[in-house]
């Protein structure tokens, strides 16, 4: 039996074709994951190009009138604008604090310490996004309206009237309070690449700084943070990128309006807060494709984000295994 | 130029800049604190047996339950990871198993880059690819959207508990005399089981809370659904649809969707955490 297994045709069939075939099979397969991503550009794109052709391509983005009902007319600037600054605002919140929950959890806690930390940040990104969304409704919205966006009301009505009308409603739902909840939701993102990236910096280069008689500061400063630079804007990249996707978390806290917003503190809507809003009632064929639109420049946006992460991530690689 | 600073005033520094590296440490985590807090003491008050084995009642009636989109979100979930799993195996087997292959670039960057995408869109995509032509609604199309989300996941998930298999197994395999297809087949795949396994597990509770791609696709029911042909209910998007309504007792059953799915979350990961620590 072992013979018939390792000699002759049956030997042949068993392994030559054997592999050949259960090759071929995993390519097929894999190659349906390539075969994914370039059909989702193409539906969108296919999708969306009815009103990337009337309103050209960027006067669609540029167009600040989004109008399904009467004149059917559709310009995304508002979202795009709206999806901007919140994610924008949300990354430039979110930075520093991410940065440093890598740095705690990677050179400065002791390693039971620095599993929690890891661990906790695994499971912010993990909290799904609507549960986010709960929260934000019922506990900071009303908190904020509180204390932050009343008390600055009534003091602006009181002092200064002319501020008044960049205060917006006191309703507690609008831009700001998304930046706030997107923020804490995109922390991980960057925190999980910049503990990467430290955790990477050849351990020579810290004693190297500390014979030199570097503080532990001085450590991070001169040895730690130029070497793992590379991954820590990968991660802002990549955190950038979840942010200007978020959809439920944002859809259920920025107040949804249609106008151009012109003051942090009243409602706007994001890109993916429109098309979550609107795509089940749409009912003309050119707003739903308009929204599909907007969901192509959104794709455009997250792929040059995603591809400028990986570009500076290899990069690092490169750099890193050049000192060691 | 660091003449003038002192040893004291850098060792002051040195002080400073860890408090704040604390502060930022505990400002990071702070919002899922809170948020972990809230869901916990809303979603038990509001949580009972009902929660689990009732259909919901219609608006302003009391009392009822989430069974039908417990249900749902385990139906439609489930189909995601039938859809997913081939490839994000086999793409996780080329990845590992086959290094020098021309396909594993693309795949690689492919994977990344549909991780990277919002959810929603993978969303827009099963509408245009599944909704559309078959003219409704459906549990199905929502499984696509969720597999979608599911792939990567899985694809990486693959490759990284593969490449910790040890390469002396392969060897062995290989002095034997077995072929290359049966030593991944008979061999590594069954080393790495448990670590595919957590990795799936990841990406079903990944998949299993999110509510956007899901909006346009199997859209919800107010009823038991198992058709899959029909709009199935989820729990993630139900919650939604409760917290923006001006019910209070949906507000309630809002809270305990928000618990059961972050309970979810938490067991799925440590469960993922205890079995790549036990095997490999």
């Amino acid at each position: 039996m072992t013979r018939s297994l390792t000699r002759g045709p049956t030997s042949f069939m068993y392994r030559m074709l054997g592999d050949r075939f259960f090759a071929a099979f995993v390519v097929l397969l894999a190659s349906g994951v390539v075969a994914l991503a370039l059909l989702m550009a193409w539906e969108l794109y296919q999708g969306g190009s009815e009103p990337i052709r009337r309103f050209g391509f960027f006067g669609f983005l540029t167009g600040t009138e989004w109008d399904p009902v009467i004149a059917k007319q559709f310009g995304a600037w508002p979202y795009v604008a709206g999806t901007l600054v919140t994610s924008l605002g949300a990354l430039a919140l979110s930075f520093f604090p991410a940065l440093a929950a890598a740095i705690y959890a990677a050179e400065y806690a002791p390693r039971w310490l620095a599993s929690i930390i890891n661990y906790l940040l695994d499971l912010t990104a993990a909290v799904p996004s609507v549960v986010y969304g709960l929260w934000g409704i019922f506990v900071m919205a009303p908190w904020l309206r509180e204390h932050l966006y009343l008390p600055a009301y009534l003091l602006a009505a009181e002092k200064v009237p002319g501020l008044l009308p960049f205060l917006g409603n006191p309703t507690g739902y609008g831009m700001l309070t998304a930046i706030l909840i997107l923020a804490a939701m995109i922390v991980p993102f960057t925190a999980a690449l910049a503990r990467d990236a430290i955790s990477l910096v050849p351990q020579a280069q810290r004693e190297a700084a500390y014979a030199l008689g570097a503080t532990r500061w001085e450590v991070m400063l001169l040895a730690i943070l130029p070497l793992s630079k590379g991954g820590i804007i990968a991660g802002a990249f990549l955190a950038l990128g979840r942010a200007l996707g978020e959809t439920m978390a944002v859809t259920m806290v920025i107040g949804n309006s249609h106008k151009l917003p012109y003051t942090l503190f009243g409602p706007a809507a994001t890109m993916p807060s429109v098309i979550a809003n609107e795509f089940t009632e749409a009912v003309e064929q050119i707003h739903l494709d308009s929204l599909i639109a907007l969901g192509f420049y959104l794709f455009l946006v997250a792929l040059v984000l995603n591809l400028l992460a990986g570009w500076v991530i290899r990069r690092q690689m490169q750099l890193t295994k050049g000192v060691l | 130029m660091n003449r003038g600073l002192r040893l004291r005033q850098r060792y002051l520094r040195d002080r400073v800049m860890l408090g704040l590296v604390a502060v930022g440490t505990v400002l990071a985590l702070l919002v899922l604190f809170l948020v972990m807090g809230y869901a916990l003491v809303n979603g038990l008050s509001a949580l009972n047996w009902d929660f689990f084995v009732r259909d919901m009642k219609p608006p302003g009636e009391t009392g009822g339950g989430l069974r039908q989109a417990i249900v749902g979100t385990l139906l439609v979930d489930g189909v995601g990871v039938l859809i997913a799993l081939p490839f994000g195996i086999a793409a996780g087997v080329l990845l590992s198993e086959y290094p020098d292959h021309p396909l594993n670039v693309p795949v690689r960057l492919m994977a990344d880059t549909l991780n990277g995408m919002p959810a929603i869109l993978k969303g827009l995509v099963a509408f245009v690819l599944i909704v559309k032509p078959m003219g409704g609604f459906s549990g199905l199309s929502g499984g696509v959207a969720l597999g979608f989300i599911m792939v990567p996941i899985i694809t990486r998930a693959t490759e990284g508990v593969l490449s910790l298999v040890p390469r002396e197994i392969r060897e062995a395999g290989l002095a034997l005399g077995l072929p290359r297809w049966q030593v991944i087949l008979a061999l590594v795949l069954p080393v790495a089981r448990a670590g595919i396994v957590t990795g799936v597990l990841l990406a079903f509770a990944r998949a299993a809370g999110e509510a956007a791609p899901l909006l346009f696709t199997s859209f919800g029911s107010p009823f038991l659904e198992t058709n899959l042909l029909k709009p199935i209910d989820t729990l993630p998007l139900r919650l939604f649809q409760f917290a923006i309504s001006p019910y209070e007792d949906w507000h309630r059953q809002a809270w305990a969707a928000g618990l059961v799915l972050f309970a979810m979350i938490v067991l799925t990961s440590l469960l993922a955490r205890w079995a790549t620590r036990r095997r490999l």
